[in-house]
């Protein structure tokens, strides 16, 4: 089995790792890095749990190939808090109680920053679309929607 | 997959030089939407993976003579985002919007799901429509043909052993065009088209139909062109009347199956009257309106 020996910055931190060509960037990221904030929930790209953001795009990290990240920026869950200050997205869906097992959130918490990145005032129903292929078995999504919301506001200020 | 190889050429020519050396089976990994689900279900045991997102040329979305050039490796996200080619072929981009969730959109491209060669893919029929033309290169040589010839069955290609698409060209349309695509689906988002309709139309100055263009997928073993759409829309200013016309010629050409996601009947139903929302939408477009 060929190891790959992979070269990249993971939360602004240079990383390097060996990895086989079986594994995804979510098999790297949970079993080779102990970076087990991002989820595996379906391994096929249904349910974005994976989310991550590799040079900039929201992606399913189930979905790339650890062999491919050469030189590649990635931002995982682990990133997004600034020391133990929460970032605004995870203290609202604490607050709005947008979470019940916990495994859709790191993904929810990657895309809805992504998606607040490029729109900081998204309407409910761009919400909904942006968050579509994040599924969440537990809350039935209001809590989630209002918590982006939420976060969006404080962000811009308003 | 015990043996699998990956490698990550740095030339069109080397990637055609790993492919074409393969004995067994192998995949070109873009986006790796569908290589990697095919993989992790042991759908496929591949001896070589080739990664084709590090060779320069094959990225991007540009200017040429007479049309616009995209890359096969340009994402989902990237024609989508990208102001002029997302504004000349909106029926391109509702195809491309439809294809999984944005983190999906963020990896996919045009060329894997045209080369996965799905009946149902969502960014072929418009592809079709709009005479797009795919730049094929392999051991013989680089060679230039019709999005239309590339998909011959479910999975099935009519591309050779060391065979890349490395390009698209999108001739442009002239004044007065307009283009759509639409699909039906049980959910709003995250689904396979049960049916989808592709829709170009041109007009002259006083709004009579000068030229249109449609073809269907999820409705036979390859998304197809249906001819007679001209037919029934050619010098018409495309009301009622040929729109109903367009929905027989339609509902005609399919040949479908049935399966979980929709019967023969169903589908041939629906193939009509999606073709009629998507002409209207298609000549709303070409007349300059918003949508
Ligand atoms: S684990 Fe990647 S989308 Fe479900
Ligand atoms: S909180 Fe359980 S899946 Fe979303």
């Amino acid at each position: 089995m060929a190891r790959h020996h992979v070269n990249c910055t993971i939360n602004g931190d240079h990383v390097d790792y060996l990895c086989d060509t079986s594994q995804s960037l979510l098999d790297v990221l949970r079993d080779e890095l102990e970076l087990t904030g991002t989820k595996e929930g379906c391994a096929t790209g249904d349910c974005g749990a994976c989310s991550v953001i590799v040079d900039g795009v929201l992606v399913c990290s189930c979905l790339a190939m650890g062999a491919e990240m050469n030189g590649k920026s990635i931002e995982t869950v682990e990133g997004m808090a600034s020391g133990n200050e929460l970032h605004p997205l995870q203290r609202h869906f604490i607050d709005k109680i947008a979470l019940q097992c916990g495994i859709c959130t790191p993904g929810l918490l990657m895309a809805s920053r992504k998606l607040l990145e490029r729109n900081p005032d998204p309407s409910e129903e761009e919400i909904r679309f942006w968050l579509a292929g994040n599924l969440c078995r537990c809350t039935g999504y209001n809590n989630i929607v209002d918590a982006v919301k939420a976060a969006a506001a404080e962000m811009r200020g308003a | 997959m015990t043996d699998l190889r990956y490698e990550a050429p740095a030339t069109a020519d080397a990637a055609i030089a790993l492919l074409a050396k393969a004995t067994g089976t192998t995949r070109i990994l873009a986006g790796g939407t569908d290589v990697l689900v095919q993989l992790h279900a042991d759908m496929i045991e591949p001896e070589l993976v080739v990664d084709i997102k590090r060779i320069p040329g094959l990225n991007g979305i540009s200017r040429e003579a007479g049309g616009w050039r995209f890359g096969a490796t340009a994402t989902g996200i990237e024609l989508m985002d990208h102001e002029g080619f997302s504004k000349a072929w909106p029926g391109i981009i509702d195809g491309v919007k439809l294809i999984g969730s944005m983190q999906v959109k963020g990896r996919a491209t045009v060329a894997g799901n045209l080369c996965n060669a799905s009946p149902a893919a969502d960014s072929v029929p418009p592809l079709m429509s709009s005479g797009v033309i795919a730049t094929v290169v392999g051991p013989n040589g680089k060679r230039d043909i019709p999005v239309s010839d590339v998909c011959t069955g479910p999975g099935k290609t009519s591309l050779a052993k060391g065979e890349i698409v490395t390009s698209f060209f999108v001739p442009d349309a002239p004044p007065h065009s307009g283009s759509a695509y639409l699909r039906f689906t049980p959910r709003t988002e995250m689904d396979i088209a049960v049916v989808g309709v592709s829709v170009n139309i041109t007009l002259d100055a006083s709004g009579t139909c000068t030229a249109a263009t449609m073809a269907l997928g999820a409705v036979a073993e390859k998304p197809i062109l249906v001819p007679d759409a001209a037919k029934a829309l050619v010098g018409t200013k495309v009301d009622e009347a040929a729109l109903d016309k367009l929905a027989a010629v339609a509902s005609a050409a399919c040949r479908p199956i049935d399966d979980k996601r929709g019967t023969k009947i169903f589908r041939i139903k629906v193939a009509g009257v999606l073709a009629k929302r998507t002409a209207a939408i298609a000549l709303q477009r070409a007349k300059g309106g918003a949508k």
